[in-house]
C-alpha cells in the first residue's frame, strides 16, 4: 500500500541544510499496522512529515508509492485528500476557528476532490458525535476553537476524532500515545483499533512506548536510526527493544 | 473639524497615509461632506456598512452622543480604490461607541479608517476594533485619536488594531494619538502586524483543506474580533461576506 524506496531527505537549517533521512526503505501492506521505533532525533517525526508534504524539507532522492500513485507529486491537501492522514506529534492550535467548522469544511474539501458530494450539516454532526463517542470526548469540546486550551493528552485524542471523521486508508500516528493517561492510552488504542483495523487500511506507528503496541498489537515492527530502517520483525522486536534498549538491539542487527 | 478650504495634504495629520490624488479626484465639496447624527440621552444606533468600490469612496460621520448613549458603527471596507471612513465621535456621560472595522484587498489601493473620539464627559467608554488584511501593494490604515477632556474622569478608551499581511508588499498602519487631560482614565491600545502561520497552514492542508480554503478560514478566524460585538446576525454575515469575497483575488 505505501512503499518508500531509497528515501534521502534534507531540512533546511540555520546552517545551511542538513541531511535527515540517509536511504530510507519501507514497505507497509495494506491490513498492517506497522510500528516505527528509534532513538529520538532519528529521523520518525521527518519521515511522517515527509510524507505528508511538510513544506521545509527537500527530497533528494528515492521514491515514495502510495496506492499506485506517486506519492511525491501530490501537494498536501491532495494527500490527505487520496487517504493519507498524519496524527501530529504537537497538534496545532487554530484560535478563531471551531473543530466541527474545521472538520466538517476538511472532509468537504476531501470529498470534493474525490468528486463525492458533501455531507450536510446534520450528517456531519451526526457523524462527528458518533466518533468522538468512540473516542470518549466530550462533544462540547469539539465545539471549542481547534487545539485551543486543549491538555496535551486531549489533543491528542482529538487527533483521533479528526482521524474518525475523516476516514483514512493510510495513517501516520506520531507518538500519538505520549501525553496520555493510563485510561486514555487504552481509549485511544481500542479508538485506533476500529478505525484503522481493515483488511485496506494501514497504520505506521510511530511510538516509545510498548504500551500502545499492547493495545494496538503491530504486525511489524521497524527501527529507525539515523534516518535508515536498520531492522524489522515481529511484535517481538519492540519487547526486546523494551527490555534491552536500543545499543543492545542494534549492536545485534 | 471645521471644513477644508483647499484640498487636503499629507501635512495634515489625519491625511498623512491617505491616497491624496484619489482625495482629489473626489473633490472638496466631497471631502467637506458630513453626515450628522445626535443620539439623545439614552438613545442608541446601530449603522452597518460595507464600502469601497471601483472608485474613490469617502464616508464622514459625526456622531453626538447624549447622556448613556451608545452608538455601534461596524465596516467592511473592501475598496479597490481609495476609500476612507472617518468618524467624529463626541461622548456625553457614560455612552458609549463601539467600532469594530475591517480593511481588505490588494491591488495598489489605500483603505482607511480615521476615528477622533472625544470623551467630553465622565465615565464614557469606548472601544475600537480594527483588522486589516492585505495582498499586493494593498495598504489599510488606522488612525485613531482620543481625547479625554479634563473632567471626563473614568474614561475607558480601548482601540485595537492586527494587521494580517499576506503578501510581502502590503502594509498595514496604526496611527494611535492620545490626548489626555484627565488623570482617572483607562486607555489600552495595541497593535501588531503579522503573517498567517504556516503551522496551522500545514495543518489544514494535512486535513485535506484546499490552499483557498484554509487561506479562508484563517483569515475569517483573523477578521473575527472585528465583528464579535455586532450581535445582528444577518448582518454579522453580510459585513464578514463581503470582506470574504474581496479575498478571492488574493494569491495564495
Ligand atoms: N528545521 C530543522 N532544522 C534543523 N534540524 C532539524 C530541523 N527539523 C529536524 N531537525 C533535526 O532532524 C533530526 C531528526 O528530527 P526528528 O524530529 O525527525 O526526530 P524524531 O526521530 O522524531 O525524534 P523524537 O523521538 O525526539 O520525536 C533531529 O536531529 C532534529 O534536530
Ligand atoms: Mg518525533
Amino acid at each position: 500500500m505505501l512503499r518508500i524506496d531509497n528515501l534521502h531527505a534534507v531540512v533546511d537549517g540555520p546552517g545551511g541544510t542538513k541531511p535527515i533521512l540517509k536511504g530510507l526503505s519501507l514497505e507497509v501492506a495494506a491490513g498492517e499496522v506497522h510500528a516505527i521505533m528509534g532513538p529520538n532525533g532519528a529521523g520518525k517525526s521527518t519521515l511522517a512529515n515527509v510524507l505528508c508534504g511538510k513544506p521545509g524539507y527537500e527530497i533528494t532522492g528515492g521514491s515514495v508509492t502510495f496506492r499506485g500513485e506517486d506519492l511525491l507529486e501530490l501537494d498536501p491537501h491532495e494527500r490527505a485528500a487520496s487517504g493519507l492522514f498524519l496524527g501530529f506529534q504537537y497538534p496545532v492550535e487554530i484560535p478563531g476557528v471551531s473543530n466541527v467548522q474545521f472538520l466538517r469544511e476538511a472532509l468537504n474539501s476531501q470529498r470534493k476532490y474525490r468528486g463525492e458530494e458533501p455531507l450536510s450539516g446534520g450528517e456531519f454532526l451526526k457523524l462527528a458525535k458518533d466518533k468522538a463517542a468512540l473516542l470518549k470526548m466530550d462533544m462540547d469540546m469539539l465545539k471549542r476553537q481547534v487545539n485551543v486550551g486543549f491538555s496535551g493528552g486531549e489533543k491528542k485524542r482529538a487527533e483521533m476524532v479528526q482521524m474518525g471523521i475523516l476516514d483514512p486508508a493510510f495513517a501516520v500516528l506520531d507518538e500519538t500515545d505520549s501525553g496520555l493517561d493510563i485510561d486514555a492510552l487504552r481509549v485511544v488504542g481500542e479508538g485506533i483499533n476500529s478505525i484503522m483495523r481493515a483488511p485496506e487500511k494501514a497504520v505506521l506507528l510511530i511510538t516509545h512506548y510498548q504500551r500502545l503496541l499492547d493495545v494496538v498489537k503491530p504486525d511489524r515492527v521497524s527501527v529507525l536510526a539515523d534516518g535508515r530502517i536498520i531492522q524489522t520483525g515481529g511484535p517481538d522486536l519492540a519487547l526486546r527493544l523494551e527490555e534491552e534498549g536500543y545499543d543492545a538491539v542494534m549492536a545485534d542487527a | 473639524m471645521p471644513d477644508l478650504a483647499t484640498l487636503p495634504t499629507r501635512r495634515d495629520e489625519a491625511w498623512r497615509y491617505a491616497d491624496i490624488d484619489a482625495a482629489g479626484r473626489l473633490g472638496l465639496d466631497a471631502i467637506n461632506a458630513w453626515e450628522e447624527i445626535t443620539l439623545g440621552a439614552g438613545e442608541t444606533l446601530r449603522r452597518c456598512e460595507v464600502v469601497g468600490g471601483d472608485a474613490p469612496e469617502l464616508l464622514r460621520l459625526r456622531l453626538t452622543l447624549g447622556e448613556g448613549a451608545r452608538a455601534e458603527l461596524f465596516v467592511t471596507n473592501a475598496g479597490r480604490d481609495y476609500t476612507r471612513v472617518e468618524v467624529e465621535v463626541t461622548l456625553g456621560k457614560g455612552a458609549h461607541f463601539e467600532f469594530g472595522g475591517v480593511t481588505i484587498g490588494g491591488g495598489e489601493a489605500v483603505r482607511e479608517f480615521v476615528t477622533t473620539t472625544v470623551h467630553a464627559e465622565p465615565e464614557a467608554t469606548s472601544n475600537q476594533t480594527v483588522r486589516s488584511v492585505h495582498w499586493d501593494t494593498g495598504t489599510g490604515n488606522f488612525l485613531g485619536e482620543i481625547k479625554v477632556v479634563r473632567h471626563a474622569q473614568k474614561t475607558d478608551a480601548a482601540q485595537d488594531f492586527k494587521g494580517l499581511l499576506l503578501e510581502a508588499g502590503a502594509s498595514a498602519n496604526a496611527v494611535p494619538q492620545l490626548e489626555i487631560f484627565a488623570d482617572d482614565v483607562k486607555c489600552a491600545h495595541g497593535a501588531t502586524v503579522g503573517q498567517l502561520d504556516e503551522s496551522a497552514r500545514f495543518y489544514m492542508a494535512a486535513r485535506g483543506l484546499d490552499p483557498q480554503a484554509a487561506q479562508r478560514l484563517l483569515v475569517q478566524a483573523f477578521l473575527g474580533d472585528a465583528f464579535v460585538a455586532l450581535e445582528d446576525e444577518a448582518e454579522h454575515a453580510r459585513l464578514l461576506d463581503a470582506a470574504l469575497d474581496a479575498l478571492g483575488g488574493a494569491d495564495l
